[in-house]
């Protein structure tokens, strides 16, 4: 009985004094947020995805220009998660970092619903609007002119084919005569397709990843997507969707897409076991690529320009108001997305520049991407890049978009038919995302 | 017995000291036997009265406003307004037959599989030690890593249960994309890890059922297979309800693995909401599509099918004791 009585004594204090441990360690944390490091000005920044700043440096050179500022990071994998938690501290309006990233899909709803929450960028010091393309500067603007954050990157489009398979399949491999073949437009693309799954010796192996993916890059092509210019939802009268949704649905059912979803275990083995021929590709995507599809594959994926320029993803940079140090967190903003720093993460992580002055600079017009057989990624995405429309943005694009391609989907993998999935579709977004 | 000092009655109070006054005699009493067992069970209910009571209560109150997440602070009050929709909306009903088809085909191999298990374990074995250690490895699993598995597994272009049927000449299932064989898959990840669970339940049981009934019925004659089933049944029939309905609860909340099996699609428990069950409707409307009331709403719904099943099995245990 003692010695039982005794451990649970010691036990007891263990934990105790573990608990008074961590709750000190948790104390001397948070003093590092002020100015517990000897005077330094410690600015949080809250990122997501992969926004390599770390990684290409940038961080530690910052902090070595200015060696006052300690920079701090947190990068959820997921934008998902990350956007959930980003509205929930907008809503209480405390938690919110010095810097916060948001994704294009989601940068309308924000100026919308807390624009007066975040700090006016464009008059932060050092920041000039013509150094970004004026249409990414648009989107992050509000009614009353303020602009609440300031572009990193873009995503323009072009397509990313394998080489080998086009030859086998009696296409022409060489990237001025593959972009040739769609070159009159999307329908070219889907025709090149159907060419393909006739003469190509396995059935096994796809011409494109997903008809989503198609879908998405015709939409993203065109100026009108989801909203017009007054905020009007109108994508059930654009023809544009309409005819991008026929045609991505005839894709899947003349069986010219792998039935993948993006980004899903599958799609990435896929790249690596050469299931499909050809996947439309921002400029960040080439990465994944390169990483998913592996050292087997190199030099036998290639890039050719797109029927039409077009953007997908991308990111700003945003400073709500109510941060310690919205002066320092500015300033760093506007450094992390002046030209020069955009020129340096394209050079070294592939993140296409959203300023047009970087996309002159001779790292980034002349660069070229060895996995991709040496093809002139600088050339080709910076052609699309100056060829990408003024689109109208709205607050729900992203989740309307995505109800769209889950009903592309529809056809592609459950076999619907096409008029039956849109009816789907259109209930569904009418139910979640308007209603 | 922990049960038997409970129902001890108190040890007497101690003789009161003559000179002590009389009311601080009084208060002193009422302190020690009125008040004190109120203040030792206080904690178990304040601790439920904020983590418990409070959230129901207050989901509640969300469930009749209409809610945003990035707009917390501005609610309308919509009454039974998200009740109704819910109740007018395809998607719930599919959900909870979704619910109730998984339910059964993962609850009732399960259960089997445990109790033939557990006899099995309940042999005199060599290392019988390991064995019962080995069948509750999967439950020791976290879902995520065991469900994240089973995708690559059940996998329509490399998993290797299609590269099996592809031996016998099956062309490949897609497994995820039909309604029935994505449940089958995602039945088979609840039933893999609990079995083992269940089955040790099981075994605590039977080893407790008296052993002059196996002598008994082994001297009239009883077979094993007899023995099973007139004696190790009945004894275990408590047991048995007691894990059926914390399965049937389990059942009604699954969410992890229908969520991580789909990946990209998991939140609409697939294209087609396939496999979507009430847990990830909830999860759908709340945290992808940020509608709070909607969510909030479900989550009733699902507390009420709880409270029913909670009834049903007291139902039950009461026939079963008058029987």
């Amino acid at each position: 009985m003692l010695t039982v009585h005794k451990r649970t004594r010691r036990s007891t204090a263990l934990t105790v004094s573990a608990i008074l441990l961590a709750t000190l360690a948790t104390a001397c944390g948070d003093d590092g947020d002020d100015s517990g490091d000897g005077g330094k000005v410690t600015l949080n920044l809250g990122l997501f995805g992969t926004m390599p700043y770390e990684e290409a440096g940038l961080f530690e050179e910052y902090e070595s220009l200015h060696p006052d500022i300690k920079i701090k990071y947190t990068s959820p994998s997921d934008e998902q998660n990350y956007y959930r938690t980003l509205q929930t501290r907008l809503a209480a309006n405390s938690g919110l970092a010095d810097i916060q990233a948001v994704e294009v899909g989601r940068i309308r709803e924000v100026v919308e619903t807390h624009a007066a929450k975040f700090t006016d960028m464009s008059k932060a010091p050092g920041v000039k609007e013509g150094d970004w393309l004026p249409w990414k500067w648009q989107q992050a603007k509000a009614a009353d002119g303020k602009v609440i954050g300031l572009g990193t990157d873009i995503g323009p489009m072009a397509l990313c084919y394998r080489k080998d398979m086009f030859a086998k399949a009696g296409l022409p491999s060489d990237r001025e005569q593959v972009a040739a073949l769609w070159e009159s437009g999307w329908d070219g693309y889907v025709e090149a397709g159907k060419k393909f799954k006739a003469d190509y010796p396995d059935d096994g192996v796809a011409f494109m990843d997903t008809a989503s993916g198609l879908y998405n890059a015709m939409i993203a092509s065109s100026e009108k997507q989801y909203y017009d210019a007054d905020g009007k939802v109108i994508y059930k009268d654009n023809d544009l969707v309409t005819k991008a949704w026929d045609l991505s649905t005839e894709a899947a059912e003349a069986g010219l897409t792998a039935k993948l979803r993006q980004f899903d275990t599958a799609w990435d083995q896929g790249f690596s076991n050469s299931r499909f021929a050809t996947v439309v590709c921002p400029a960040w995507m080439t990465a994944h690529i390169s990483d998913k599809a592996g050292e087997a594959n190199k030099g036998k994926w290639d890039i050719a320009a797109p029927p039409a320029g077009a953007n997908w993803g991308g990111s700003f940079l945003t400073v709500p108001s109510g941060g310690k140090h919205v002066k320092e967190a500015q300033e760093l903003a506007a450094w992390l997305t002046a030209p020069e720093q955009q020129a340096k993460l394209f050079a070294k992580n592939g993140l296409f520049p959203s300023s047009s002055k970087a996309m002159e600079a001779p790292e980034v017009s002349g660069a070229t991407l060895e996995y991709f057989d040496g093809a002139p990624s600088g050339k080709i995405f910076s052609e699309s890049a100056t060829s990408i429309p003024v689109t109208v943005l709205g607050p729900k694009d992203g989740a309307i978009k995505d109800n769209v391609s889950n009903g592309i989907q529809l056809v592609e993998q459950q076999g619907k038919d096409p008029d039956d999935a849109w009816k789907s579709t259109v209930e569904t977004i009418d139910k979640d995302v308007l209603g | 017995m922990a049960t038997s000092t409970l129902t001890d009655t108190p040890a007497p109070p101690p003789a009161p000291e003559s000179h002590a006054p009389r009311r601080q005699r009084s208060l002193r009493y009422w302190l020690d036997f009125r008040a004190a067992p109120y203040a030792y069970v206080a904690p178990f209910f304040a601790v439920f009265a904020a983590f418990g009571l409070y959230p129901l209560i207050y989901t509640g109150w969300i469930s009749l406003h209409e809610v945003e997440l990035g707009t917390q602070d501005q609610r309308t009050w919509v009454g039974l307004d998200n009740y109704t929709t819910m109740l007018g909306d395809d998607r719930f009903w599919k959900a909870l037959t979704n619910t109730f088809t998984i339910g059964v085909i993962s609850t009732v191999p399960q259960l089997l599989m445990a109790l033939g298990l557990a006899h099995l374990l309940n042999y005199k074995l060599r290392a019988s030690a390991f064995w019962r250690v080995a069948i509750l490895t999967p439950y020791a699993t976290s879902v995520a890593a065991g469900t994240l598995v089973f995708a690559l597994v059940f996998g329509r272009d490399f998993g290797m249960i299609n590269w099996f049927l592809d031996v016998f000449g099956v062309s490949p299932i897609d497994w995820e994309a039909g309604r029935w064989t994505s449940q089958i898959a995602i039945a088979t990840i609840v039933t893999w890890r609990w079995t083992g669970y269940n089955a040790l339940i099981y075994l605590a049981a039977m080893q407790a059922v008296p052993n002059e009934l196996y002598e008994a019925s082994a001297i009239d004659g009883a077979s094993r297979w007899q023995q099973f089933r007139k004696v190790t049944v009945p004894s275990l029939r408590p047991t048995i309800l007691f894990t059926i309905v914390v399965s049937t609860i389990g059942a009604t909340q699954l969410f992890g693995e229908p969520l991580l099996f789909g990946g990209t699609a998991g939140a609409r428990g697939g294209t087609d909401g396939q496999y979507q069950t009430l847990g990830v409707l909830l999860y759908q409307q709340g945290w992808g599509l940020f509608h709070l009331g909607r969510a909030a709403a479900i989550a009733w719904a699902m507390f009420l099918i709880l409270v029913a099943i909670a009834a049903v099995h007291a139902l039950i245990t009461r026939l079963l004791r008058r029987a």
